[in-house]
Formats: C-alpha cells, structure tokens, sequence
C-alpha cells in the first residue's frame, strides 16, 4: 500500500517538476530582451559569456564580491548537495558508474557540509537585521525542508540504515514503471515524503533561481552593442 | 507630500563610505517627487491623472512586461532573498530605510506580482509574502521607485544578476500607464520632443550662446575656435548634454570638446534638433519614449550629412548611446564604418592624445589635487575603448595625460563599484533634495577620505548629472561648489594651442 502511494507522489511530483520548469523555462525563452543591459564590465565575445556564466555558476563570483559569509555558506551548501546527489545515482543505476563509485565516501560527508551551510544561512535569516527584514515565512519554510531532508539522510547514513537494497530494488522498479516493495522505515518514509514535496513546489518557488540564473541578461549578453544590432522582434514591428 | 529641503544636516556622518546602518524602518516614508501635470503626461501618450481602472490596467500592464521583457520576469522570480544586495545601495546606506535596499525595493513589487501571476501568490499569499495591489502600495511604489537612481550597483553583486534598475523601470512605467508620472521626468521628455533639449533652448537661443562661448574662447586664447551649430557636410555630429551649453562645470567642458576638435582638426557641429544627449526616457523605463528621442539623432545625422557621431560628457547618455541607440534608432549604414557608431568623446580625445596632435602643458593643472568618480550608467552599462573596462581605463588614461596630481579612491567605490552621485535617473530635482543629499553620502565620505590621505581639492565627473548633483551637495560636505569639473575642463585647461601665446602671469590665475 505505502509502496503504491509513493510510487504515486514520485510519478506526480516528476511530473509536476518537468513540467512545471519546462513550462517556465519555455516563458524565460519566449520573453525577449529588448535592449542590451549586460552588467559591464562584460565579456565581449560568446565564449567570454560562456566564461563569465561557469564562474557564476560555479564559484558564485558575484556573491563572493558581495558578501564572503553568505558566499561560503551558499557555496558549501550547493556544491555539497552536487556531490550528494551525485552520491545518489547509485540508486538509480544498476550497475553504478565508476565516478558514482569513486564518489562515495565524499558525498556521505558532503551531507554534513551541507547541512551545516544550510544552517548557516538559516542562521543568518535570524541574527542580521537586514536579512530577517527581508525574510518571508516561505524563506525559513524552505531551509526548514532542506534541513530536513538533509537531516533525514544523515539519520539513514549513519544511524538507522534503512534495508537499501530494497530502496534500490523499488527506484529502479519505479524508473522501469515496476513498483516493487518500499522499506517502510519512518525516517526513509519522511526523506522522500520531502524530497517529492520539494520537487512539486519547486517550479512555483525561489527554486527557479536555478534554470533562472543561465537567463538573466545581465549576466548572458554579450557586449557588443555597437558592433551588431541587437532587436527585439516586438521592437521591429514599431519600425514597420 | 514633497521633500523637506530644510537645511537641518541630518546627513549620516560615516565612519567609512561603505558603513552599515542599523535599519530606520519608515525613515523615508511618503517622501515622493511632484507628480506630472494632465498636460505633461498626455504630451507623452500617457493618462492624464489616476484613470478609474488603475488596478486592472496596472496588472494588464505587468502581464504584457512580463511578455515583452525577460529581465522583468526572471528578475521577480529567481529572487532567492540572500541578502546579498542589502548593503549594496547608496540610498540604504544614507538613509538606513529598509525598503531602500535593493531586494526590499523590488519585493514592493514582487509581492503584487506573486499575488495576481503565481501560484503561490494566489493560494498562499501569507506565506510568500504575496500582497494586493492598494491606494497604499500604489503610493508606497511612487515613493520608493522614486528613490532609486537606476544606477545598477546591486547588480554588480546579485549572485544573479537582478537589476533593480530594471523593476524601478517597469515600476515608473506602470505607474506612467494608469495616469501617475513624475513631474520633473515627464516634463523634461516633452520639451525634448517640442523643442530638441531638456532645457527647452530653441535654436535661435543655442546659436547665440554658443556664439559667445566662441568669443569668450577666442579672447582667453586669442585663436578663433569654432563651435558650429547646424553645419551641413560636418564630418562629425555632437550630441552632447544641453547642461553643457550652459551649466557650471559644463561648459568648460564644451570647450574642452571645442578645442580638441579643432586641433585635430576635423569639422563638427551640434544640430539644433537634437542638442540633447540626455534620453530620459531611460528613466521613466519607457522603450517608445527613448526610441523616439533616438530618432531625433538619426534624423539629425542624416539631414546633416555627417559621418560620424560622438557623444559628449554625460552618464545615461552614453548607455543609450553605447549600449541602445544602434537598437532604437540603427541601423547606422550611412555612417562611416571605420569609426565606433556612436564613439565617445573621451575615446576621441584619447586617440588624439595617443597620436600626439594635442600640445598638453600638465602643469596647468597643478592647483588641482584630482580624483575622479566613475558615472554609474559608463561604469556598470557601457563602454568605451576595445577592452572591457576600456570605460575606466579610458577617462583615467586621459586624466593622466592632462593632469599631474591624481589620485584614486577606495577601490570598494570605483570602477564597476562606484557609488551613484545620488541624483542619477531622474531623481536631479529639488523636491527631491533630501534624499539626494543622504543618498550622496557614501560616495562623499570616499571623497572626504582621499582629502584627508591625499588632499583632494577636486573631483571630475565625466556625467552632467553628477557635475550638477555635485556642484549642488559638496558644499554641504565642506567643499566649494567648483570643486566639480569637467574632465575636459581638464583637458582644455592644459591644452595649448596652435598659434596660443602663453603669458606666464595667466598661466596661474585661471582655471
Ligand atoms: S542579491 Fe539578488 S538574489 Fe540575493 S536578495 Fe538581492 S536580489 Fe535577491
Ligand atoms: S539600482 Fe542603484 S539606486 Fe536602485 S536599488 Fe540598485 S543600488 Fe539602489
């Protein structure tokens, strides 16, 4: 029965996810940028904006120009929850990959990391005037739910293990539209309760700041205004 | 309603330009510029006062942004409220008003975005912060969307780029399109359409000043430059800030223009049609409006006949210019190709320098210890030169070549961190003093510091709103009004030119 219903909230909240980002992702795309507003200094060349969006995206460059605590808690926790996640592929993937492999032992502390960065930004949410200004309830909801998450997996890794041969055996059967026995451990049943429920709200949330970011025209044009005319095809039409 | 421009000094007395303060919720409540007359806002095609279905035009208005422009979209979602950009605006840390930071300004609207667009919103609006769109919040927008100088700052450190130049944009155009403008911007737009200029200066007025400025020229140099208006077959047309026809420190910076263009020597002239650089239509986030101030520029190079256009001194100018008026108003095939489409004064003047047809005599610069302020629309939206950054490079190169004592300040506010001057987009109006003075403080207090380590007597802009915001407020931070110049006063100070006799008793005296 527990196996039927989170075999149900899974294909949902997939579906929810997919669709609801690649509806977004479709909007961003569709919506054009008018005029040419990159943040300059700006790379001049595509493969410089190329350049400039990897070291946005995987050194927060501007963040750490901004403020180095809230760099160092969002860094650790992002990278941290990539090799997580990384680390969980081998529920996935039968046979595992030799990188998935190789990563194990790192993605099991990358947990503590991550946790710890969450919590730093969650702290920060109550001690700095400024940031508790800003702060709505869906902002301390959200960190509440990836501590959990995050929480609940350390639980699992090191204290309560769960039979994962079973939640293997049930993944997979999920992904080949099998469903198989689900372990009914509690701690289990609430980490995926939240991990579906953080997919279904992620395309109506801040989550978005993830496909976001790679449109944001400060960050993705190229500087070249002078040298080519950049045209909005709403914008021709008034040339009509 | 208006600002209180009493002279009580409770400007913030800062430990550092880029000091912290506690957070003074209200602190900057209610204070809003005039708004537009009927007249002047239906001379732009928009309502004349509140029409009775604000609320629905005012969402229609955001749906159809939202279609029309990217930034307006991912901008209010992917807002993830780090903090990042808190401490970033110049107007929070004048005035420590918490809807002055850069998140909190564009939550005034993201929170009735969430409400009528998102999910969330719509269900569960508490709990993301999701509000109805008031009288209140309307007024609230009015206010604090008019205390943002759209000068991109806490662009510079969003870990994603949002801009809240951009959502005050789409605010004020909002707010344009249900019948609420902003006296000083809309009236300045509708005088460039009558007339060719913010000041509203006909062509016959233009002619005579410049006829004199010709004369006042000839007479401290004793050479005959030109500063032609309406000349037909110019190689090269000048669109320059109309502040520079006749404002301090403007003007010396016209000359400085004058006589750069006669040494090297080319033919030039201003037209009457456009005798404004300055595109306010910027400000008031309206693409018709500052495509159709563009336009004049095409028209004017065209009828002119000219080759090439270069802009004069001015910040959001050179962004329209730079970085919009090859999209508004291009394409530009009729122009010269061998030379940037539209080039910048100060790219002109550093390739003459770098060629060697000016005579520069740097000592007659001596009784100036500089430092110069980056122009937040040149730093963070433009640029000049090949190189990214050739907009800091450049104007510095030229500094240097002119002038002896320079010096820099905290790099914290340079470059493409430079603080705003505090009158920037829109916000260079008396009714708006207060704000502009709190909102000048951090860059001052950076002033006062290289006085200190250095003594600075001087600062060049190269942007006619920072020339006549600073002319305006360093007297209120202890510095005499001219302690603003023209990087081409600059340039026109140490210039000798061909023919010039120098008599060493003038050579001191003037500056
Ligand atoms: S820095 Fe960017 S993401 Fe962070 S709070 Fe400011 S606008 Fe939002
Ligand atoms: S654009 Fe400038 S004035 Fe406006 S919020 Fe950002 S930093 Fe402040």
């Amino acid at each position: 029965m527990l196996s039927v219903i989170y075999a149900i909230l899974f294909y949902v909240a997939t579906a929810i996810l997919v669709v609801g980002v690649g509806m977004k992702i479709r909007s961003y795309a569709r919506s054009p940028a008018p005029l040419k507003i990159p943040t300059t200094p700006a790379p001049t060349t595509v493969s410089g904006v190329y350049l400039r969006m990897f070291r946005e995206i995987v050194f927060f460059e501007s963040l750490f120009k901004a403020n180095k605590w809230i760099w160092l808690f969002g860094w650790t926790f992002h990278m941290s929850m990539w090799l997580v996640l990384a680390r969980h592929l081998r529920y996935f993937t039968q046979p595992v990959w030799d990188w998935v492999v190789f990563i194990q032992p790192y993605g099991t502390y990358a947990g503590f990391a991550m946790v710890a960065g969450l919590l730093g930004l969650w702290a920060r949410r109550f001690l700095v005037e400024r940031i508790r200004y800003i702060s709505a309830p869906s902002d301390h909801l959200m960190l509440a739910l990836m501590v959990a998450i995050g929480g609940s997996g350390l639980l699992m890794r090191f204290v309560a293990r769960p039979d994962i041969l079973m939640v293997k055996n049930y993944m997979l059967g999920l992904m080949r539209l099998r469903i198989e026995q689900l372990p009914s451990d509690p701690i289990l049943l609430v980490h995926l309760g939240l991990v579906a429920t953080l997919m279904i709200i992620f395309p109506i949330s801040k989550l978005l700041h993830a496909p976001g970011v790679f449109f944001s025209p400060t960050r993705n044009q190229v500087d070249n205004p002078r040298e080519k005319r950049h045209l909005a095809p709403w914008a021709a039409k008034l040339e009509k | 309603m208006a600002a209180s421009t009493s002279e009580s000094d409770d400007i913030r007395k800062m430990a550092h330009p880029l000091e912290i303060p506690r957070l003074k919720c209200g602190a900057m409540e209610g204070l809003a510029p005039f708004k537009a007359s009927p007249e002047h806002q239906e001379k732009l095609g928009f309502p004349g006062e509140l029409v009775p279905d604000w609320k629905e035009k005012a969402l229609a208005k955001m749906k159809e942004l939202g279609e029309k422009n990217r930034a307006f979209q991912v901008y209010l979602d992917t807002c993830v409220k780090c903090g990042a950009c808190t401490d970033k605006c110049h107007y929070f840390l004048g005035t420590g008003d918490p809807k002055n930071m850069p998140v909190a300004r564009q939550d005034l609207l993201r929170s009735v975005y969430r409400r009528y667009f998102t999910f969330a919103g719509k269900y569960f609006p508490k709990l993301v912060g999701a509000r109805d769109l008031t009288e209140d919040v309307l007024n609230e927008w009015y206010s604090y969307y008019h205390q943002c100088s759209e000068c991109r700052r806490c662009s510079v450190f969003c870990p994603y780029g949002i801009d809240t130049a951009e959502i005050t944009m789409a605010a004020r155009d909002i707010m344009d399109h249900i019948g609420i403008g902003m006296k000083y911007s809309n009236e300045i737009i509708g005088k460039v359409h009558d007339i060719g200029n913010n000041l509203g200066l006909n062509a016959k007025a233009l002619r005579a000043t410049l006829e004199d400025l010709e004369e006042d020229l000839e007479d401290e140099t004793g050479i005959s430059v030109r500063i032609p208006v309406d000349e037909k077959g110019a190689d090269i047309l000048l669109i320059t800030p109309s502040a520079d026809f006749f404002a301090e420190p403007h003007i010396d910076g016209l000359l400085g223009y004058a006589k750069v263009f006669h040494e090297a020597g080319v033919s030039w002239t201003v037209s009457s049609y456009a005798s404004e650089a300055a595109n306010f239509g910027l400000f008031i986030g309206s693409y018709e409006q500052m495509r159709e101030i563009s336009l004049r520029i095409r028209k004017a190079a065209q009828d002119l006949g000219v080759k090439r256009i270069v802009f004069g001194e001015c910040g959001h100018a050179w962004r329209v210019g730079y970085s919009f008026l090859n999209t508004l108003a291009g394409p530009f095939d009729f122009l010269d190709q061998n030379y940037p489409i539209p080039q910048h004064i100060m790219e002109f003047t550093w390739d003459e320098i770098q060629k060697g047809t000016l005579n520069i005599d740097k000592s007659r610069n001596d009784h100036i210890r500089l430092t110069y302020h980056d122009s937040c629309n040149v730093a963070r939206a433009s640029r000049m030169g090949d190189e990214p950054g050739g907009q800091f490079e450049i104007p510095r190169n030229v500094i240097k070549a002119v002038c002896n004592h320079y010096f820099e300040m905290d790099r914290e506010t340079t470059k493409e961190s430079t603080l705003c001057c505090g009158g920037g987009g829109g916000l260079l109006t008396d009714d708006l003093m207060d704000l502009r003075k709190k909102g000048a403080s951090p860059r001052m207090t950076a002033v006062q510091q290289v006085t200190e380590d250095h003594g600075v007597t001087h600062m060049a802009a190269i942007c006619a709103i920072c020339k006549t915001q600073f002319s305006k407020i360093m007297p209120a931070f202890g510095y005499e009004m001219d302690s603003i110049v023209s990087v081409h006063q600059l340039v026109s100070n140490a210039i000798i030119l061909t023919g010039q006799v120098i008599d060493d008793d003038e050579d001191k005296s003037d500056e």
